[in-house]
């Protein structure tokens, strides 16, 4: 009886594999992976503003120290997680996050700070660059949310029959999604 | 079986339920104007600029996108509804898909006139000449000043100088289909005046039904041929500038940048 079962699955995989399905799972696993390269691409956008923006900042008559150097930390820490498109699993992808959001809060931070110094706000050089790192937040959270419909549409493939027999079979499995950071964003409510 | 079909339903139910969620996750978003039906460039929801000068810039960007492909959209609403304008007018952009597919040229100017607050967005292909910090320039230079004197128009204009002159020379409109459809539509048009007009006015002109009168000089050929090739004249000229032909399916990576006034 088992046979039987086994042998029929391996038939009906067999020739699912020549029409769409195993083609359609490859093809939503690589949007998911180019996604992931944009996300990656913008994060490391704002990585690369950050020395340019310390010394911006730097150049402000006594600016405060410890708030440059939490930003520096973050960055070396954010930068040294790399994650490829094939570990995303929900584990890795909370630790790659929670490195990408701390450089965030170090970022917002330091901006707060600036106010306090009206005549560095004032020039058109620090104007400028904050708008290019508000640019780059709208990058990642664009490039985020393009990520996570890869990811809803590769996994809700995956899960559907008869692609899920081929994908068990072949290694496909689900990858995680990013979480919206707790107020990051305005929340959007949930209704029923 | 059971145990496969207990895998099966193991594997799809929690999915489900969190596609559900996600639908209704996605439907609780800020509402978006629709996209513009017949397609404009420029749409006022608040109706701050006049007839003349809503004519005068659409026919701007209409021009503009006729001979570079290169979108640019204005769009004017009263408010936000406490959604970020950056990330709304990213939004919109990508709904309304400004710019063309493969270039990615699009750009979108919004308004978000009772906030006080404007937004520029780019597209992919437009942000290695339109950077944030020249977006971020061109609101604090060009339109800021202006609409701190209600002048709405004024900074639109403004604006939308600044930005062809910086994409000036960077894409061309190289659409194959419209050098072949107006010569197609010529000769058809030149067919149908040789074969019908033409005999009509120096065949027929006024010989029998004027001349018994007398009115030869006032009625004969000539003039009703004159009066016919004119109409002949506006016909094709409205045919070939109809409008702007809609958006391209462009879309955002999130560039741009914006201010308030």
């Amino acid at each position: 009886m088992k046979n039987i079962i086994r042998l029929f699955i391996i038939l009906f995989a067999a020739s699912s594999l020549t029409s769409c399905g195993y083609n359609t799972m490859v093809e939503k696993r690589e949007a998911v992976n180019g996604a992931w390269g944009n996300v990656e691409s913008a994060y490391q956008r704002r990585a690369d503003l950050i020395p340019n923006l310390v010394n911006t900042v730097k150049g402000a008559a006594n600016f405060e120290q410890s708030t440059l150097t939490a930003v520096v930390e973050a960055r070396a820490k954010a930068t040294s997680i790399q994650l490829k498109a094939e570990d995303l699993t929900e584990e890795n992808l909370q630790k790659y996050q929670e490195a990408q959001d701390g450089l965030k809060g170090a970022l917002k931070s330091l901006l707060m700070v600036t106010e306090n110094y009206p005549e560095l706000k004032a020039t058109a050089a620090f104007q400028e660059l904050q708008a290019q790192l508000e640019g780059t937040e709208n990058r990642i959270n664009t490039e985020r949310n393009r990520f996570n419909d890869a990811v809803k549409d590769y996994n809700a493939t995956i899960a559907s029959f008869p692609q899920l027999l081929m994908a068990k079979m072949f290694g496909f499995t689900p990858k995680a999604y990013f979480k919206a950071a707790a107020g990051a964003d305005a929340a959007p409510e949930v209704k029923f | 079986m059971t145990s496969a079909k207990a895998i099966f339903k193991r594997l799809t139910t929690p999915l489900a339920w969190l596609l559900f969620l996600m639908s209704l996750v996605g439907s609780a978003s800020a509402q978006y104007p629709a996209k513009p039906s017949p397609p404009r460039l420029v749409n006022d929801f608040t109706n701050t600029l006049s007839g003349g000068e809503l004519n005068a810039l659409e026919q701007k960007l209409m021009a503009y996108n006729d001979s570079t492909s290169t979108q640019i959209a204005i769009v004017i609403i009263s408010t936000t509804d406490g959604a970020d304008i950056g990330q709304y007018t990213i939004e919109l952009f990508n709904k309304w898909e400004i710019g063309d597919k493969q270039k990615d040229n699009g750009v979108l100017i919004n308004v978000a006139k009772n906030d006080r607050k404007v937004f520029i967005v780019t597209g992919r292909g437009v942000e290695e000449y339109l950077p944030d910090a020249i977006c971020k320039r061109i609101v604090t230079n060009k339109i800021v000043p202006n609409f701190k004197q209600d002048n709405y128009y004024g900074g639109l204009n403004d604006a939308v100088d600044e930005v062809i002159s910086r994409l000036s020379g960077n894409f061309i409109n190289d659409k194959e289909e419209e050098d072949n459809g107006i010569p197609l539509w010529v000769v058809i048009l030149i067919i149908v005046i040789i074969l019908f007009v033409l005999p009509n006015i120096f065949g027929g002109g006024g010989g029998t039904t004027y001349s018994r009168r007398g009115y030869n000089s006032w009625g004969s050929g000539p003039l009703l041929g004159g009066g016919g090739w004119s109409s002949g004249g506006g016909g094709w000229s409205s045919g070939s500038s109809g409008g702007f032909g809609g958006f391209g399916g462009g879309s955002s990576g999130g560039g741009g940048a914006g201010g308030s006034w």
